[in-house]
This record gives C-alpha cells, sequence and structure tokens, in this order.
C-alpha cells in the first residue's frame, strides 16, 4: 500500500510532514463504504448530517450487548457491575477526548439536541427572566434557536442574532456591540453545519466572560473534526453527538463546567437522578447523575468510547490535516464549474462544501446524483435564518469525513456536469 | 430504464425551462397555496371556475423541476375540465404516485401525466410531484365549502407538508 507524504501546516505555524493517513486501510475499516447504491459504489458525502461506523465500534456494541448487559447503577450482581463499569469508562473517554477537568462535568445526553435544551432547562429557566437577553449567531442550527425563542417566550427574554457577511463569517464587531447589561447568556455554534464556518470561538467565549455572561458552544460539528479543548476554550458548556463521529445515534454529551452544573435545577426527573425520595422531598443526585434521570443509553454511551478510541487511534490532528485536503481540493474542482455557486467561503471552515447549480433546484441536484451512488444532503440544513440570509430556498451540500478521497470528490464533479448537461 | 431516468424524461425537463400557464389571473375566484416546508416547494394557485367547470387556471411559485412540471402539466390537464372530472384527476395522480392505483390494470384518464409515475419509487420526491394536486383540491374545496356556507368570496387553503 502506498504511502504519501505531505506537508501540512503545523499547529504552531511550522511546515512539518506527517504521513498521509492510510486511507485504504481506515475505508475497509468502515463495512457500509462497500455498499453499491443504484448500481454503483457509494460514494458518502453526508458526514455533515450523520457519519458511518466503523467495525471496532459496531464490534464493541456487539460484545457490549452479547457480553456485558445490565441496568447501571443498580444491582450488586456481576453483569450490572460490569456494565456500570463499561458505562463509567466511557465517561472518562469522553473527560479525556475533550479534555475536561473532571469526568463528573460530562453528562451523556440523546445529542446535541437534548444536552442545549438541558442547558435551557436547568440554566436558562433559573437564570434568566425578563428582559434579559441571549446572545446567538446567524448561522446557527434550529437546535440552537429554538429551546432559545421557547425561552425568550415563557421567560419575556429577548434574542439578539450576530450578523454574518457574505462569505457566512459572523462580524465580531457588530458581535461586540450586542453585549449590554441585559446580556445574560452566549448560545454560539464551533462550526456551521450548513456553511462549515469555524467561528473564532475562543476569543468571543473571553469576550463574553469579560462581560459576566456564560457560553454554550455547540460542537455538534466540530468534535467530530479538531481537537477540542473545553479547558483552553474556556467555555461553560459544550454540546455533540455520537453519531457525527462514528458512534451510535441516541447518545450525546454535554460537558459543563462544575460550579456551574451544581447549581442548575434537573431537566427530568425519574430514576438515578435522586438520593432519597419521599412524598414530601426528593434530594438530588450528585452531579452528573442529577441530570441522567432513567435508565441511559448503556450500549450507545459504550459505543461512543469505542467510537473515541478509534478517532484516537488516527488523531484528530490528522483528521483535520487530511480533511482540510479534501475541502480544499473540492472547493477548487467546484469552483472551477460555470454556473456552480459556492454558498459559505468563510476563510477558516471545516470541510463541508454547500453549493448551488444554477437554474437547478437542489432536490434535483440530489435525486440525479443519487443515481450515480453519491449521498449529498439537499435542503435547509435545519438553519433555515442561514438560507433566508443568502436567499435560496434550499442548497445541495457535500460533506466529508477522513474516510473520503479524492477520487470520490471527481465523482462528485462529474455528477454536477452530468445534473447540468440534463437541465440545459 | 432506472427510476431517475424514467422521471427526468425530457417532457419534464421541459415543462420545468418552460411551464405552461406560468403566472396569476387577475380577478380569479378561486386561489390556494401549497408549501413543502422541507424543500422550500412553493405553489400559488389561481383559477376562475365558472357553472362547475375550470375556465382558467395558472400557477406561480419556486420549487423543484418535479414540482414545476406536476403544475404545469396540471393546469393543462384541468383547464376546461369539470370540478369533478378534476377531483378525480388529483385522486388518480395521488394513487399514481403513492403506489396505490396500478397504472396496468386500473383505468384511469392520467394519459401523459403518466410520465410522473416513476416518482413512486423515490419516496422523498412524491411529495414534490403531488404538491401542486393537493393545492388544487384545496383551492377546489374551499369554494365548495364556502358555497355551502353561502360567502362570497373563496378562502385561500394552506397546505402545510404533506401525509
Amino acid at each position: 500500500m502506498k504511502i504519501e507524504r505531505m506537508a501540512v501546516e503545523g499547529m504552531n505555524g511550522e511546515r512539518k510532514d506527517i504521513d498521509r493517513m492510510n486511507i485504504e486501510r481506515i475505508r475497509a475499516d468502515f463495512p457500509i463504504l462497500n455498499l453499491q447504491v443504484s448500481g454503483k459504489p457509494l460514494v458518502y458525502l453526508d458526514n455533515a448530517a450523520s457519519s458511518q461506523m466503523p467495525q471496532p465500534v459496531i464490534d464493541r456494541i456487539v460484545r457490549y450487548q452479547s457480553q456485558e448487559h445490565a441496568n447501571i447503577h443498580r444491582a450488586v450482581h456481576h453483569l450490572s457491575e460490569l456494565a456500570t463499569k463499561e458505562f463509567e469508562a466511557a465517561r472518562i473517554k469522553v473527560q479525556h477526548f475533550l479534555k475536561a477537568k473532571e469526568s463528573r462535568e460530562i453528562i451523556f445526553t440523546r445529542g446535541t439536541t437534548e444536552a442545549i435544551n438541558l442547558v435551557m432547562h436547568g440554566y436558562g429557566r433559573a437564570f434568566i427572566g425578563k428582559g434579559d437577553e441571549i446572545i446567538l449567531s446567524a448561522l446557527e442550527h434550529h437546535s440552537n434557536i429554538v429551546p432559545w425563542q421557547m425561552l425568550a417566550q415563557e421567560k419575556g427574554a429577548v434574542l439578539r442574532v450576530i450578523p454574518m457577511n457574505d462569505a457566512g463569517e459572523l462580524l465580531i464587531e457588530e458581535f461586540e456591540a450586542l453585549f449590554n447589561s441585559k446580556t445574560k447568556f452566549l448560545a454560539l455554534s464551533h462550526v456551521s453545519n450548513a456553511l462549515g464556518t469555524v467561528n473564532p470561538v475562543k476569543a468571543m467565549i473571553a469576550f463574553a466572560h469579560h462581560h459576566g455572561v456564560p457560553v454554550l458552544i455547540d460542537g455538534a460539528q466540530a468534535a467530530p473534526h479538531q481537537p477540542v479543548d473545553v479547558q483552553d476554550l474556556d467555555c461553560d458548556f459544550y454540546a455533540f453527538s455520537g453519531h457525527k463521529l462514528c458512534g451510535p445515534t441516541g447518545i450525546g454529551v454535554l460537558y459543563g463546567k462544575a460550579q456551574l452544573l451544581e447549581k442548575m435545577q434537573p431537566y427530568q426527573g425519574g430514576g438515578d437522578m435522586i438520593l432519597s425520595v419521599t412524598f414530601e422531598k426528593t434530594t438530588y443526585n450528585v452531579i452528573p447523575y442529577k441530570f441522567e434521570a432513567g435508565t441511559p443509553p448503556i450500549m450507545a454511551a459504550i459505543g461512543l468510547g469505542a467510537a473515541i478510541d478509534y478517532l484516537n487511534g488516527i488523531g484528530l490532528d490528522e483528521i483535520q490535516a487530511y480533511e482540510k485536503i479534501l475541502l480544499d481540493y473540492a472547493t477548487e474542482q467546484v469552483s472551477a464549474l460555470i454556473g456552480v455557486r459556492i454558498i459559505g467561503t468563510a476563510r477558516k471552515k471545516a470541510a463541508v462544501l454547500s453549493f448551488e447549480i444554477k437554474g437547478v433546484h437542489p432536490h434535483d441536484v440530489g435525486t440525479i446524483l443519487n443515481e450515480d451512488g453519491i449521498a449529498i444532503r439537499t435542503g435547509h440544513h435545519c438553519a433555515q435564518p442561514v438560507m433566508q440570509r443568502f436567499k435560496v430556498p434550499a442548497t445541495a451540500r457535500a460533506s466529508f469525513a477522513f474516510y473520503n478521497t479524492k477520487e470520490e470528490i471527481d465523482k462528485l464533479v462529474d455528477g454536477i456536469r452530468k445534473v447540468q448537461r440534463m437541465f440545459i | 430504464m432506472s427510476d431517475m431516468r424514467q422521471l427526468y424524461q425530457e417532457v419534464i425537463l421541459d415543462h420545468n425551462r418552460k411551464p405552461r400557464n406560468f403566472g396569476s389571473i387577475l380577478g380569479a375566484n378561486r386561489h390556494a397555496e401549497g408549501h413543502n416546508p422541507l424543500c422550500g416547494d412553493h405553489i400559488k394557485l389561481s383559477m376562475n371556475v365558472l357553472d362547475d367547470k375550470i375556465e382558467t387556471i395558472a400557477f406561480e411559485g419556486e420549487g423543484c423541476a418535479i414540482c414545476k412540471a406536476s403544475a404545469s402539466m396540471m393546469t393543462g390537464a384541468v383547464k376546461g375540465q369539470s370540478v369533478q372530472d378534476a377531483e378525480i384527476l388529483v385522486a388518480e395522480f395521488r394513487g399514481m404516485a403513492t403506489g396505490t392505483l396500478d397504472l396496468e390494470s386500473e383505468a384511469n384518464h392520467l394519459g401523459k401525466l403518466k410520465v410522473f409515475a416513476g416518482v413512486k419509487d423515490l419516496p422523498s420526491r412524491v411529495k414534490c410531484a403531488i404538491l401542486p394536486w393537493h393545492t388544487l383540491h384545496a383551492a377546489l374545496y374551499a369554494e365548495s365549502s364556502v358555497s355551502t356556507e353561502g360567502e362570497a368570496d373563496p378562502v385561500p387553503g394552506t397546505l402545510i407538508g404533506e401525509e
């Protein structure tokens, strides 16, 4: 197997050589990549919606269900002890993955959406009131808009929106101008799912903290594609999903600073989140259990732990560098096509390429590409305000993962040409 | 022929490029709007119905090729038809698109509209093809419900989504 040497920017700016990821071996780990769709090899370019699962993660899930399953934190029998140990080991893997200070700062949720809703209920409903202001950005996913809108409606609070430029970059001066004495919260995506913009979250968090405002970062599109260090970012909350990170659906993570989590109200009531219950009074459990009512998705949490092991085996730095090569190549190829406009041209982008073909609705693009086995997302990407900002009803979006190749991008480009020929 | 090829044949691409009866009718007595929030397809229909007959019909809006071609061909098919016959076509088109009408064995009046038969194998696109027909039904139904209540002006019907 050929291993290419190539130069990439190192983290400290100097150039260094890395071994190109052994892409053939990596692809062999993903059984689904062998599928044929419409009689053609699958070209899976919908990773921002959900990524695929490698065999080691599948195997780990099978092993858990066939040899280790029982309910956790309850019985004293062997399987319950084992399942509890593996579930808590997954929590520690997540802690190290995010570089959190303590494992009790890691709460398992159903996904990013539930993590954000947890903060809205647990923090927002307790600490945000009438006339208070919540700052969001113009490129948020609906999951980081709607919960805050619900809170604003309930409390009489106000949403303020950070605008963006035509490239899809947030306007930092306008962001800073939004702060005043009523500002109580900032909810911001790390990476835009619709445009790929990487926001300068560290500086924005520092600015918010200067004004005493806590910050939630929606990391659904960042955590799978770059190293994340929540202590370095100094965010108060960070949320991501397992299924965009080569793990299972039904599992996500909320990181929260311990001192904030401790003063928050529980999100849901039930078993496991209590220390004692009488009909007069309930004493809540300590964090993180206070926020994990009921039997959690044990299998999915353990699967997420295995997915983190898998990504660490490749290295998030390497994944980020390789995906940048893919994005640069795709951007160059697609922007060379006449009649195709790339939507989202921020200077700092993750491997997301949204585009429109002049005179062709994105859904027709998606159906025709599917004929060649190419899976992309078409639609509003749960970011309708972004579509309104760019005055398009929808876009076509190719989003890459570390198991994609330049050859697959060539197939995408051929597919776009075919669409154009049909619609001339 | 694959489902996709069968669907994107020349007649559909032609109606997408040059939609017939495109625009709105001044002083129309029936209106309805249809909207697929998922894909952003949006159709506005205006008609003049006199003595139970669709005298004129036009549509405008934005949508994918399947939706636009379906609207364009629909206006051609129902213009001059009675309301009852148009409703039969609505039911038959829905049946074809959702796969409940077997074109081989069951009698129907779809004629040229059979070019949309392939959509039944593309579940995510069924709603694109059906949207104009839902909108037509809403426009016709709004009038009949209004007439039973004795009001002068029809109430515009709005459709959100599809089953």
